[in-house]
This record gives structure tokens, C-alpha cells and sequence, in this order.
């Protein structure tokens, strides 16, 4: 029993369903080490003990009378970006330190239902915004593969929490690569679907348009098993999108022969050393083995995807942000003198500085006289993207290239240098600006820090995405392999 | 130097939809404070917006009833600033792609001409809570029931050259939202606001003048009053060398003028960018073609149909179709009536639309109750008018039973019967009443004979004295004039 944290969920799932374990026991059995390991990685704001072992106890019966789902009686990690009812949501800010939400988030209710036990609320970069998790006003959280450097971000403790094995998966979201970042530096399997297929509903907003949850976990069999239960309609989200979800464990064996994979040549040219390159390539020789075809592709408006964003999601921010103005919950600052004096000390002291600078920046680029100049021009921008993407998948099934420039990077090497930090998401933010669902799965490792290559398919490809992924999963060992002192 | 005004106004109605217009919550007026309003009315973390399609449908029922474009798509945006009344530091309203556009409403000058008012727009946004300043010691209360009520503001072209065509137009747009059964128009309770831009410049001038803004106008009466004051200020601050300044002034109805709220450089940026929250509104055709088909027959439509089939004067039928419950209870009445006799359907229109706006008005605005609800039913009203109609009673006597029949909520032959009020017409019995008044009278009798014609009226108000107003006054006319002529 004492290595169930490192099996995967779908492994889990099998041994509840044979009963060789409780969903108590390996409840259990997780919360006892995310008591001896939290403290050292910080991948935790919240331990919900409690609601677990109820959880837990309410699976066993259900299982015990047959009647459980395929998730029923799993534990899993919710981003704390997700409102839980009855429970601290922070969005990883001081803002929200004090915040009980008094509902449960669509992705939340509809886990809760499957029977998914909930272990606790990860920490993330301040209201998502970041790629190293630092900017998190309780604390950094460290890289289980090496614990000087960062996780990435923002869904950093999500990735930690599972690379760790102190949660088998775990929820995260995704506005400029905030699943995908972090699962290639901590080597998971992370994807973030379709813009409209996971509701956003209960979700704390960073960028509404660009915004989109999914999971991190150990394969991309259990991504499929997850985002099966998560995916479809919401009326409380209007963005939200009213199609069938096909069933995603379904087609994960179907063969690649014929599989036409676009390779983005900007991002084999844009700020990617050859050495940082090598695991991605090896992975794309695998995928030829299977039986792939490689196409080059340009997207030319690619290289204008760093901007655009920084433009948008700021913009976004600025006005989902204004709703924490110290009046109605969450952080007041000491006795106000007036009205002006509660809003300048509420949000000045309760926002850290990377969410300051955000919200300037958005406000700056809706303001009168430069609108046009930025906030419309980046939005033309953002339609010439998504129609180079379009383009581009009347050639190929997919496409594919790096997740991250770089493997996890020292804590502190980049935090004060915010353009650095934002190349970070070179490669990921297309996927955002276009609402593609694109994911990002282990392919190897580079001085001992994990890899990630990133798959990026067309809307609603979901499907697909979790085929590709899994295929080369079962022809490669990479992301089996666990960080050694929590193995 | 002669001066012209120039007004726009911009008209907030409050949509009569069962729930706001992006949550679930109930719009009712008056219940507790923040017992209305829900997460999402509260702006937590994390909930979204769901547009109310009954909403969409009053504002394209409005657009289509001012003969506007629909637009096929629109687009809401957020119009951001702080204010604690405002939970989620913005409003979603609609900026550069509004629901409704290029409208028209017609409006009756007092030379009896005709003026078409341009309509910009009508677009759909949500209300804003309340702040509450006073019995809070120091601090304001907030009351976010109204936060998310569904509003469409309706904006005018400056077309307006008067107070007087701004209230004409105002309360034209009134009349309509009530019509169209969108909003109730209760200016008390803040469900129809309107702001006022005023300008003003020398005649002939093309350039409009530097306008501001007046807020605060919850009365027909302080509209006016309002304007007044606001056109008086800005042609003595001209007159006297000085420049009106662009900016946002208060109505005070207590001191009964305007005051600088913010200037125009002091005024928010509303950083207006689209709602990425929301779909673009897209409306079909048929969507259209059925609210259409709701649309009952407008107030224009009613009047001039009350002209055409009964030649009702217009401006009769101008105030008569003011609300739908007054047009709806004149209607009842002349529907009783032309039932009743063979008489002229002119006449009876006639004498129906006088009761109603004379008398009838006049008991509801003592008593400050509406048509709806009047002491009078139109059934009750029109059997009294059967009652002139046949001469059992002379219209003067229908006052005095009309008022019995207000107070004691009895039909107009109850009130006859008891109090004896049936018309004379017995030509023996009038003309004995006739003989008792000349014998009583002998030397205006003597007058009259030797040509003092206006001693007429004399004698036959002392016949309707004696008679106690009950003889029929058309007899006796008749046969005074044949009895004092010897």
C-alpha cells in the first residue's frame, strides 16, 4: 500500500473498482504525505482534511453498493483559483486571504459529483498572473524535480502537488500557458482544452476571454478520464460552448499512421537553443516511428502573439480585477478616512506587484486616445493569429513544438525582469489567443530538468490531442519517471 | 440678442422583466435592503453573466414601436468606474453597437403642428445599486437590490427647442413604455429617469452651444422647472461675457436650481471595451417578426383612430390616449354608450371624452387615484351618460350624481331614485313652474316685455332653481320663451 502515490489515476481507479484499497485508505494515504512534503514545496495553500475523509467515506459506500462512477472515490487538487463552498479561496493573493467562497465553481460541482474527493487548494501566481509561481502572496513554491528552481506558473502548485505525488492530479487553468508551463517544467501531462468546452463559471476571472481550465496529471489517459467529467455545457457561462463531448478514453489507442504533424517553424527559430531543442526533436523521430508525417508550417503572425496578449489579458484584467475594492469581501485595509482613502489602501496593500502592474497596463491601453492604437489593434492582431492557425490545420492534424524555451529556471533568476519572464510563454500564448486546445507532455529531460513538448490541435480536437498524446505514452517511458525523493 | 434653446434628453426605463438582466434574482420594488440581489448582482469572484431574453424582447419591442433598425448584432460592453454602488467596478451597458438605432417619435406643438423627435439610440444596460447618505452617522449605506435591473436608455437627438417639447417629448416616450407594457413608468421610484443636456445658441447660429448635463430630474414638474432655470443661467453667463462650461450639474428641487456636479475634465474615462464575458446579441428575423406581433396598437395609432371613427378633436384624443387605462376605460364607456339609443356615435364619443377628461379626471386627481382604480367604473360612467343622454337627468344634474356615485359607489339610477333627481318633462309641470316664476317676477317680467332680451337668462335660472335644476332645460327654453312673449 505505501506506493499507491505512484500510480496513476487510471491505476487508481482500477484498484477502488477491485477494492485492493479504500478511497479512505488512499486518502489516507495522500494526506499523509502532503503532511510530510507541503512544507518544503509549498504546492498547498489549503488542506481540506475534513471534506476529504468525508468525501472518502461517502465514495467507499458508494462503491461498496456498486454504484460509483470512474472517478468515484479518486482524490484530486483544485487550483485555488476555483471557488469551493465553504472553503478559502485565495487566487494565490492577499486579496483574497480571507475569502470563504459561498459556492462551489461549475469544474468543482461537477468533479464533486463524479466523486472526486477533494485533498485541498493549490497555490498559483497571484490571480494567475505569472510563470514562476513567485508572485503568489503565500510564498514560491519549489520544483519537486530540483527545489531551487520554480515550477513554473501560474498553476505552479498544481504542478508540484502532482509531480511530488502529494495529489495523483490536480485542476489548473490556462490563460497564456499557466497548465502547460508548469506541467513541461515538472514533467506532467497538462491540457488546456478548447476555449468554451470547460465552463469558467466559478472560476476566478483573470482574462475572460482567454481563460480556460483543465488538468495536470500523470498521462494522458488520465487527462482524458478527467476532462471527460469536467467538459460540456453550462448555462451559467455564456462563452461556454453547447456541443456534445465525445468520449475521450475512447479513441486514445487509434494508430497515428497518416498523422500529419505541422511543425512551427517560428518556434524552432524563436529563442530556442539547440541543446533545448534536442528532447523535442527526439520526441517528433518517435512520432515518425508511429508512423507520422512531419510537415514544416508558418504561422507568420506567430512572433506577435507575446505583445498581443500583453495588450489583451491586461486589458481584461484591469476591469475583472475591479470588483476587489475592499466593500463587499476580502481585504479592507485599517480604518478608511473616506471612500477614495478605502480603495487606494484596499487594493494597493491587498494586490501584489505583479497584479499592479497588470492592471496599469490594461488600464493604460483602454484609456481614452490609445484604445485604438492597442487595445483594437491588438485585437486585429489577435484575429490574424487564429487565421494563420486555421490555415495551418488544413494542412496538418497538429502541431507541435516546444512548451517552454527553457526548463525550470532558479527561483528568483527572473523575477525582478518582467519582459524576461514573459518569454516564458512564447510558445504557449497562440494557443490562448486562438481558443485551441493544446497540451503539453513529457519528452525527455535537459541537465536533469523535465521537458515538455507541446501539442496544439484544432477546436474541439480534444479528442485527438489525448490519441497523439497517449500513443507516444505508451512507446516512451518519460513521463513515468518520478522525482527521485518522492518516488 | 434672441436666444434658442437646444435640449437632448436621455431617458433611463427600467424594463418590467420578472428577473435582472444578467442574474436570476427578482426586480420587485421595495423589499429589504440587499435581500434582491445575488452573487452575481454582488460581483463575487468568479460568477458570469447570463443575458435575460426578456429583456432583448422589451428592448426590440420599444425599438420597433419608435419605428428604429433593429440591430441584428450588438454588443455589450463594460463601462468601467468605481462606485460602491456598483459591485463589479463596471456596468455592462451597450457603446459602440447599441440593440436599437435611428428611431422617431412624433410630438404635438401648441400651435397644433406636428414635430418629429429623432431617437439615436435605445440601447440595454444594467442599473446600478443605491447609496444611501443619510441616517448612517458618517458612513452610506449600500442597497444593491437594483444592481442588475434590466434598463434601456433611450437617447434623444437635440432636436428639442423648448422645455415645453422636451416635456411633450418626454412624456410621449412615457405614455409608449407604458403602452408597450416594458416599464411602469413610476418617476417616484426611479423606474423612468431622464437627464437633460441644455444648450443654448444665438438664433440662427448653426454651431450648437456648450452644453451640460442636468441629472437629478425625477418630476415632470422639476424637468421643466429644471430647464428653465439652466437656459436662464447659460444666456446671462453668455450675456454677461462669460463661456459655458461641459459638465455635469445637479437639479436642486429644493432651491429649485442647477448646480456643477464634475466638469468634463474631471469626468471618469470609462475605458469602454467590449464584454468578453457576453456574446454579440444576435437577433433573427423571426425574433423580430414576433416581437411584432406583441405589439398592441400604439398611442399615435389610438388616437388618430379615435379622430377618425368618432371626429374626436385631437386633441381630445391626445390626452384620452395619454395612458392605455384611460383609452381603455374611454373606450368601455363609448362601447356602452353606442350601445344604448340610436343616438349620434359622434355625440356620445363627444360626451364621453368630456366626462372622461373633465369630471371623471378631475375626481382621480383629487383623490390622486388612477383610472385603473377609479370609484367609477367606465361601465358605471356610462350608464349615467345614458341617463343625460335620455333626459331623465340634465347634465347639470349628472355632476351631482356623478359625485354621489364617487363617494357612495352606487350606479347612477340608484342615486336618481333616492334622491328624487329624475328631469322634468312634463310640459304641464314646467310650464306651472314657469307661470309661479313670472308671477313671482312681475317687473322683469315688465323689462323683459319692453325689450330687454337678456332678462332671459334671469327666468330660466329661477325656473331651474324653483324646479331644483330637475326640469329639462331644452323644454324650457322652449316654452319660457313662448310664455314671456305672452
Amino acid at each position: 500500500m505505501s506506493e499507491l502515490h505512484t500510480y496513476t489515476l487510471t491505476q487508481l481507479a482500477a484498484g477502488l473498482r477491485a477494492k485492493k484499497f479504500s478511497s479512505v485508505e488512499l486518502t489516507k494515504h495522500f494526506l499523509t504525505r502532503v503532511e510530510k512534503f507541503n512544507g518544503e514545496i509549498n504546492a498547498y495553500i489549503t488542506i481540506t482534511a475534513d471534506v476529504a475523509l468525508k468525501q472518502a467515506a461517502a465514495a467507499d459506500a458508494q462503491l461498496a453498493s456498486g454504484k460509483g462512477g470512474a472517478l468515484t472515490g479518486l482524490p484530486l487538487a483544485h487550483k485555488d483559483i476555483f471557488c469551493t463552498d465553504g472553503v478559502l479561496t485565495t487566487c494565490g493573493s492577499k486579496m483574497l486571504s480571507n475569502f470563504v467562497a459561498p459556492y462551489d465553481a461549475t469544474v468543482v460541482t461537477r468533479l464533486k459529483e463524479a466523486g472526486i474527493v477533494m485533498l485541498g487548494k493549490t497555490n498559483m501566481d497571484e490571480f494567475a498572473m505569472g510563470s514562476s509561481n513567485e508572485t503568489s502572496y503565500f510564498g514560491a513554491v519549489k520544483n519537486p524535480w530540483n527545489l531551487n528552481k520554480v515550477p513554473g506558473g501560474s498553476s505552479g502548485g498544481s504542478a508540484a502537488a502532482v509531480a511530488a505525488r502529494i495529489a495523483p492530479a490536480a485542476t489548473g487553468t490556462d490563460t497564456g500557458g499557466s497548465i502547460r508551463q508548469p506541467a513541461a517544467l515538472t514533467s506532467l501531462t497538462g491540457i488546456k482544452p478548447t476555449y468554451g468546452r470547460v465552463s469558467r463559471y466559478g472560476m476566478i476571472a483573470f482574462a475572460s476571454s482567454l481563460d480556460q481550465g483543465g488538468v495536470m496529471c500523470l498521462s494522458a489517459e488520465d487527462a482524458a478520464l478527467l476532462l471527460q467529467s469536467m467538459s460540456g455545457f453550462d448555462e451559467k457561462d455564456s462563452t461556454c460552448i453547447d456541443a456534445p463531448v465525445p468520449d475521450y478514453s475512447a479513441t486514445l489507442n487509434q494508430p497515428l499512421k497518416g498523422l500529419k504533424i505541422g511543425l512551427l517553424k517560428e518556434f524552432f527559430e524563436q529563442g530556442l537553443s539547440p541543446e533545448n531543442a534536442k528532447p523535442v526533436r527526439d520526441a517528433l523521430a518517435v512520432y515518425e516511428k508511429l508512423g507520422a508525417q512531419l510537415i514544416e508550417v508558418s504561422l507568420p503572425n506567430l512572433p506577435l502573439s507575446v505583445p498581443t496578449y500583453y495588450v489583451v489579458a491586461p486589458a481584461e484584467c484591469s476591469s475583472n480585477l475591479s470588483r476587489f475594492d475592499g466593500v463587499r469581501f476580502g481585504y479592507r485595509c485599517d480604518s478608511p478616512r473616506d471612500l477614495m482613502d478605502l480603495y487606494k489602501r484596499s487594493r494597493g496593500e491587498g494586490f501584489g506587484s505583479e497584479v499592479k502592474r497588470r492592471i496599469m497596463t490594461g488600464t493604460y491601453v483602454l484609456s481614452a486616445g490609445y484604445y485604438d492604437a492597442y487595445y483594437l489593434r491588438a485585437q486585429k492582431i489577435r484575429r490574424l493569429i487564429t487565421d494563420d492557425f486555421a490555415n495551418a490545420f488544413k494542412q496538418v492534424d497538429v502541431l507541435m513544438g516546444p512548451t517552454s524555451p527553457t526548463p525550470a529556471f532558479d527561483i528568483g533568476a527572473k523575477v525582478d525582469d518582467p519582459v524576461t519572464m514573459y518569454l516564458n510563454d512564447i510558445y504557449t500564448i497562440g494557443a490562448n489567443l486562438a481558443g485551441l486546445p493544446a497540451m503539453s507532455i513529457p519528452c525527455g529531460f535537459l541537465d536533469e530538468l523535465p521537458v515538455g513538448l507541446q501539442i496544439i490541435g484544432a477546436h474541439f480536437s480534444e479528442a485527438k490531442l489525448l490519441n497523439v498524446a497517449h500513443m507516444y505514452q505508451q512507446a516512451t517511458e518519460w513521463h513515468k519517471r518520478i522525482p527521485q525523493r518522492y518516488a | 440678442m434672441s436666444w434658442e434653446t437646444v435640449i437632448g434628453l436621455e431617458i433611463h426605463a427600467q424594463l418590467l422583466t420578472k428577473s435582472k438582466i444578467f442574474s436570476g434574482a427578482s426586480t420587485a420594488f421595495g423589499a429589504a435592503p440587499n435581500t434582491q440581489a445575488n452573487l452575481v448582482d454582488l460581483g463575487y469572484p468568479g460568477v458570469l453573466p447570463v443575458l435575460n431574453k426578456q429583456a432583448v424582447q422589451m428592448a426590440v419591442k420599444f425599438g420597433l414601436a419608435v419605428d428604429a433598425t433593429v440591430a441584428k448584432r450588438s454588443v455589450f460592453a463594460r463601462k468601467n468606474y468605481f462606485y460602491p454602488d456598483l459591485p463589479k467596478g463596471y456596468q455592462i451597458s451597450q457603446y459602440e453597437l447599441p440593440i436599437v438605432e435611428h428611431g422617431k417619435m412624433d410630438i404635438i406643438l401648441e400651435d397644433g403642428n406636428i414635430k418629429t423627435i429623432g431617437i439615436t439610440r435605445a440601447h440595454l444596460e444594467e442599473d446600478a445599486g443605491k447609496s444611501l447618505h443619510e441616517d448612517f452617522q458618517g458612513h452610506s449605506g449600500i442597497d444593491l437590490n437594483r444592481a442588475g435591473t434590466p434598463l434601456i436608455e433611450i437617447v434623444s437627438e437635440p432636436d428639442m427647442r423648448s422645455a415645453k417639447e422636451a416635456i411633450a417629448y418626454l412624456k410621449k416616450i412615457h405614455t409608449l413604455v407604458r403602452y408597450l407594457e416594458i416599464c411602469d413608468g413610476n418617476m417616484q421610484e426611479g423606474s423612468f429617469r431622464c437627464d437633460a443636456n441644455v444648450s443654448v445658441r444665438q438664433t440662427g447660429q448653426e454651431k450648437f452651444g456648450t452644453r451640460c448635463e442636468i441629472k437629478n430630474l425625477n418630476s415632470f414638474r422639476f424637468i421643466e422647472k429644471a430647464i428653465h432655470y439652466e437656459v436662464a443661467r447659460q444666456i446671462e453667463l453668455i450675456e454677461s461675457g462669460g463661456k459655458v462650461k461641459q459638465e455635469t450639474r445637479l437639479y436642486d428641487p429644493d432651491k429649485g436650481e442647477t448646480r456643477a456636479l464634475r466638469s468634463k475634465e474631471e469626468a471618469n474615462d470609462y475605458r469602454y471595451f467590449p464584454d468578453p464575458d457576453l456574446l454579440p446579441v444576435v437577433i433573427s428575423d423571426d425574433f423580430i417578426a414576433g416581437v411584432r406581433k406583441t405589439l398592441p396598437e400604439l398611442p399615435d395609432e389610438k388616437a388618430a383612430r379615435l379622430v377618425h371613427d368618432y371626429e374626436l378633436p385631437a386633441y381630445d384624443a391626445g390626452v384620452l390616449t395619454s395612458s392605455r387605462e384611460m383609452a381603455d376605460y374611454y373606450e368601455v364607456v363609448t362601447k356602452h354608450l353606442s350601445g344604448d339609443a340610436p343616438r349620434d356615435k359622434v355625440r356620445n364619443a363627444k360626451l364621453a371624452a368630456n366626462w372622461v377628461m373633465g369630471d371623471l379626471s378631475g375626481a382621480l386627481n383629487r383623490d390622486g387615484i388612477d383610472i385603473a382604480n377609479s370609484k367609477v367604473k367606465a361601465a358605471a360612467l356610462a350608464g349615467l351618460l345614458a341617463r343625460i343622454n335620455d333626459e331623465t337627468i340634465s347634465g347639470k344634474i349628472a355632476k351631482e350624481v356623478f359625485e354621489s356615485m364617487w363617494s357612495d359607489g352606487k350606479s347612477a339610477d340608484e342615486v336618481i331614485e333616492a334622491k328624487g333627481l329624475k328631469q322634468i318633462t312634463d310640459s304641464g309641470a314646467i310650464e306651472k313652474v314657469i307661470d309661479e316664476v313670472m308671477a313671482a317676477n312681475p317687473a322683469q317680467l315688465a323689462d323683459y316685455r319692453s325689450g330687454k332680451d337678456k332678462l332671459f337668462g334671469f327666468f330660466v335660472g329661477q325656473v331651474m332653481k324653483v324646479s331644483a335644476g330637475k326640469a329639462n332645460p331644452a323644454q324650457v327654453n322652449e316654452l319660457l320663451k313662448k310664455k314671456l312673449a305672452g
